[in-house]
């Protein structure tokens, strides 16, 4: 029956796996020494290389220069400075490493943007005895923006400061306060010394104060295999195969997610459901493919399918978008024209574009946000599309593959920059206010993926938002659905907006903004309880569409079932369980929502139940079979 | 049930990469060409493009550029293989220079590939309007391949300018062009040596013997082991002597030297390659007998 895709020697515990990493860092900051003594020391330059550097050596002092290891072009060696992405490979026993190592001259924003588009991770050096520069923060903002979920900042020339912990600890503050207004996941500060190694590949002596992991050890120690996204299947085609009347199959890879044969999926752009019906590699059928696995697919209909279409779930398909709103870092001489038309590169698909709007420019050095209505190379900004065809595109944050694009300039062909999906939400704007986070609030990346919780709960997890006027139905349902939950054997949980108020949300009250800031607690410990694995129901009023779509991108719109309520005003009032339309009807109760405070309803949401006309019973039903399809699709009959 | 596992190894990561970029030239161009220099990489590309387009047949021909002076054994190997996959096989060479006796102990090696390869290669190109070119180059071979794009861009004289290439984010790969331009395209470019080796272990793929030890005539000069080919010329003192040798690299017999090697198969080179101390590149003839030469071939559009 099912099969292991790997064979044996393969999946072993002990395969070595694969780290992308990018470096960065001003010039001089010793970038090219710190590569240099990371391959040299790790073992991974060849004697023959190292002969033709002794050679070298020998003119000058006697020791050998570590940084021009990795010199490249010879036009580069001329102006002493490295000007392109350079690729370098080595490995350990427990790693495989790919370096992207771009140049630090303030000029190459691009490159440092094409190097961090595909890392795992990012090392920035920092000059100990300079401190901090602005290019380091440019640095940072660059390689988050590109969504390389962790860095390790190395404090280096810790040699000329002595090796003094204070001159470490200002600089960790320092950075770290800033670090902290990015997305990383993982932050970590280690004090070395390129130039003799200290805190490279080898535990140095001068730091006795520091107790974390040299440089190496914390690269192959890193935990990366959880950043695949393995929940929201996007398959986009790459080709059609037809080599016979009697096969047509669809070649790609699998951006994100998990498929299995017997599938339901929909095509995109058409709408067309199918299934599938197999998966093929040319060893044979597979019972399911994941990314980054490159994959035949044949549906089970004979329906339209071309490439630049797109496979996904039917519960799960990503935005449909004619307009798109975008960071965008510009690549090209010529500046951003917005009057132009350019054409937009993404997945497998190519559609024509113009830029609609610069809403603004950001400052790299301050995070600030500049007007303007041009974008210049080298700089980023926060653009807005139209599209002349849909594009199927995820916020870049979730799935990189299916948020990140290119931009190509049809006349001259070249690639002029480089785009990443926002949500338009001003909530997700990647550049977080400050105080969200405290100035030394790190997350701490942990070692559990949440696929591995859905594997022991036999579900995906998943939050029921149900939304509508005070009485129509909310609470019971949420209750109700719960049990049928539980029943079926599955973990649920209700956040019930009335129950909360009695603790998590006590001191809050009815104003707009109190009730956003409720909104936004019971979203996050939702998302937390989806973490964890649960299905969870939240039962809240939410009557405003921009606090709802707050939710949505707290928890992740593939996380996020909206679910409206639709019971009419009289119903609910005619209904009114608690009484408390009378007593806001007597003037007791002030921004009572639906008597002398507004409801706005959902626009699309996800289902909506005529709970005002429709039984309970048959509401719950009609739910949980949405619920039962998202959550735990393999778990029926 | 047996439990899923949605994690690949580094060779299916790399796999899947390779495969994933000749699907793409294959559906973003109108005349692509696969680069066919007969030796291990070219193996694995072959195998990578079978795999690719199954269960239909790899949709371009394969270029030879010959020089006369491959190995014997490399020929024999190339027809064979090359009419077992099925594969059209296109081979091409400067018939002039070859005629007036080119060779490169007469007017060294860098005019020499100038003449049998890189123009041969462009006057190929040319000749076949080929708009995008399929090689087996990886990064990690040599220095100045470090910063090689997965699409490197060519004007229309078939040449390289490391100055104006394409920015690659993602698997994002910009393949459009003027007409007349091309675009070299590199599958294996995050391969190293001894990810080859394995794969070729793992695949059971076909190369040729001359990468596994045995005792052959070589001849000592200047820190090499030169193989003795039909027309190799030696020098006063030099004499003929037989050693267990093997090539690392396969081109030209006058330039590719050999090592000193026990290694019989494709395991004993795996093991090899785990601790040796020296690159691929060191008995290439070729690469270090000018700084930065390979650079300035790349530029003149060498691959
Ligand atoms: N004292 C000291 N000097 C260093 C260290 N790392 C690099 N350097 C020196 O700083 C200079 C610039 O280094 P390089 O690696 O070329 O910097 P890059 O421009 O960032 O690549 C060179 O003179 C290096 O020798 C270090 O840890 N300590």
């Amino acid at each position: 029956m099912a099969t292991m895709v790997a064979t044996p020697r393969e999946s072993t515990q002990r395969e070595p796996d694969l780290l992308r990493l990018t470096t960065a860092g001003s010039v001089d900051d010793g970038k090219s020494t710190l590569i240099g003594r990371l391959l040299h020391d790790a073992g991974a330059i060849y004697e023959d290389q190292l002969e033709a550097l002794r050679a070298k050596a020998a003119a000058g002092t006697g020791a050998i220069d570590l940084s021009l290891i990795t010199d490249g072009l010879r036009a580069e060696r001329d102006q002493g400075i490295t000007i392109d992405v350079a690729y370098r490979y080595f490995s350990t026993p427990r790693r495989r490493f790919i370096i992207a190592d771009t140049p630090g001259h303030l000029q190459y924003t691009r490159n440092m943007a094409t190097g961090a588009s595909t890392a795992d991770l990012a090392v920035i050096l920092i000059d100990a005895s300079i401190g901090i520069q602005t290019q380091s923060k440019r640095h940072g903002f660059i390689v988050s923006m590109l969504g390389v979920p962790r860095i390790v900042v190395a404090v280096n020339k810790m040699d000329l400061v002595g090796f003094d912990r204070d001159v470490f600890e200002r600089l960790r503050d320092e950075y770290g306060a800033f670090a902290s207004r990015l997305r990383f996941s993982d932050v970590t500060f280690i004090p070395i010394s390129a130039l003799s190694g200290d805190n490279v590949v080898h535990r140095s002596t001068q730091t006795p104060w520091f107790d974390g992991l040299p440089l190496l050890p914390h690269l192959e120690s890193v935990y990366v295999a959880g950043d695949a996204n393995l929940i929201d299947f996007r398959f986009p085609v790459q080709r059609v195969v037809r080599p016979d009347q009697n096969f047509r199959g669809y070649a790609g890879a699998v951006a994100s997610g998990v498929a299995r044969v017997g599938d339901d999926v929909v095509v995109l752009p058409s709408g067309r459901r199918t299934s599938i019906a197999r998966i093929l590699t040319a060893e044979g059928d597979r019972d399911y493919a994941f990314p980054p696995q490159a994959v035949t697919v044949c549906l089970a209909d004979d329906v339209d399918v071309a490439r630049g279409d797109m496979l996904a779930h039917p519960n799960n398909i990503p935005r449909v978008e004619r307009t798109l709103e975008a960071m965008v870092v510009w690549m090209s001489e010529a500046p951003l024209d917005p009057g132009r038309v350019y054409l937009i590169k993404q997945t497998t698909r190519t559609v024509k574009a113009s830029c609609s709007d610069v809403v603004y420019r950001v400052n790299p050095d301050t995070l600030h946000r500049e007007t303007t209505t041009q974008l210049q190379l080298n700089e980023i900004g926060r653009l807005r599309f139209t599209l002349f065809e849909p594009l199927f595109v995820d916020e870049y944050r979730k799935n990189r593959r299916t948020g990140g694009f290119i931009i190509v300039d049809p006349a001259s062909n070249a690639t002029v920059a480089a785009g990443m999906v926002i949500e338009r939400k001003a909530a997700a704007d990647p550049v977080a206010p400050s105080e969200r986070t405290g100035s030394n609030v790190f997350r701490q990346a942990g070692k559990v993926a949440s696929v591995d919780r859905s594997r022991i709960l036999g579900q995906t997890p998943l939050t029921v938002w149900l939304t509508g006027l005070p009485g129509s139905g909310k609470s019971t349902l949420a209750h109700a659905l719960e049990r049928r939950l539980i029943d079926a054997g599955h973990a649920a949980f209700v956040l019930d907006g009335d129950n909360l108020r009695h603790g998590l949300t006590r001191d809050l009250g009815f104003t707009p903004d109190a009730r956003r800031e409720n909104v936004r607690r019971v979203a996050e410990a939702a998302r937390l309880m989806n973490d964890a694995g649960l299905i969870v129901i939240a039962a809240l009023i939410s009557p405003y569409h921009e606090d709802r779509a707050m939710a949505q991108s707290i928890i992740g719109a593939e996380r996020f079932l909206e679910t409206y309520l639709s019971a009419s005003a009289d119903a609910c009032e005619k209904r009114d369980p608690k009484g408390l339309y009378a007593r806001a009807r007597r003037g007791e109760l002030a921004e009572f929502t639906g008597v002398n405070a507004p409801y706005e309803r959902p626009d699309a949401p996800a289902l909506e139940l005529p709970s005002g006309t429709e039984s309970i019973e048959r509401c719950v039903e009609r739910l949980f079979d949405v619920v039962a399809q998202r959550a735990f699709p393999n778990a029926r009959g | 049930m047996t439990a899923e596992n949605y994690s690949l190894s580094v060779l299916r990561q790399l796999e899947a990469e390779s495969i994933y970029i000749m699907r793409e030239v294959a559906a973003e161009f109108e005349r692509p060409v696969i680069m066919y220099s007969v030796g291990k990489d070219s193996s694995v590309l072959l195998r990578l493009a079978q795999k690719a387009f199954a269960p239909g047949r790899i949709p371009f021909p394969l270029l030879h550029i010959d020089t006369a002076f491959k190995f014997p054994e490399m020929y024999a190997f190339r027809d064979r293989v090359c009419a077992a996959a099925g594969v059209e096989l296109r081979v091409l060479g400067n018939d002039a220079a070859i005629a007036a006796g080119t060779n490169p102990w007469d007017i060294g090696t860098v005019n020499c590939c100038g003449l049998l390869k890189t123009k041969a290669l462009l006057d190929a190109l040319k000749a076949g309007a080929y708009d995008a070119v399929i090689g087996g180059a990886r990064r990690e071979e040599e220095r100045s391949r470090a910063k090689e794009r997965i699409y490197s861009f060519r004007d229309g004289h078939g040449q390289w300018d490391p100055r104006n290439q394409r920015p690659e984010l993602w698997n994002l790969y910009n393949g459009r062009i003027h007409p007349g331009e091309s675009i070299g395209v590199f599958p294996l470019s995050n391969w190293t040596e001894l990810d080859i080796w394995r794969y070729i272990a793992t695949e059971n793929i076909e190369v040729v013997p001359l990468y596994f030890a045995a005792e052959r005539e070589v001849v000592r000069r200047g820190g090499q082991l030169l193989p003795v080919g039909a027309k190799t010329r030696l020098l006063p003192g030099e004499a003929v002597e037989r050693a267990m040798i093997r090539y690392r690299s396969l081109g030209c017999y006058p330039c590719t030297g050999a090592v000193e090697s026990n290694a019989m198969n494709v395991g004993d080179i795996v093991a090899e390659l785990e601790i040796t101390r020296f690159s691929e590149r060191v008995t290439r003839v070729i690469d270090h007998d000018r700084d930065g030469s390979m650079e300035q071939k790349k530029r003149e559009g060498y691959f």
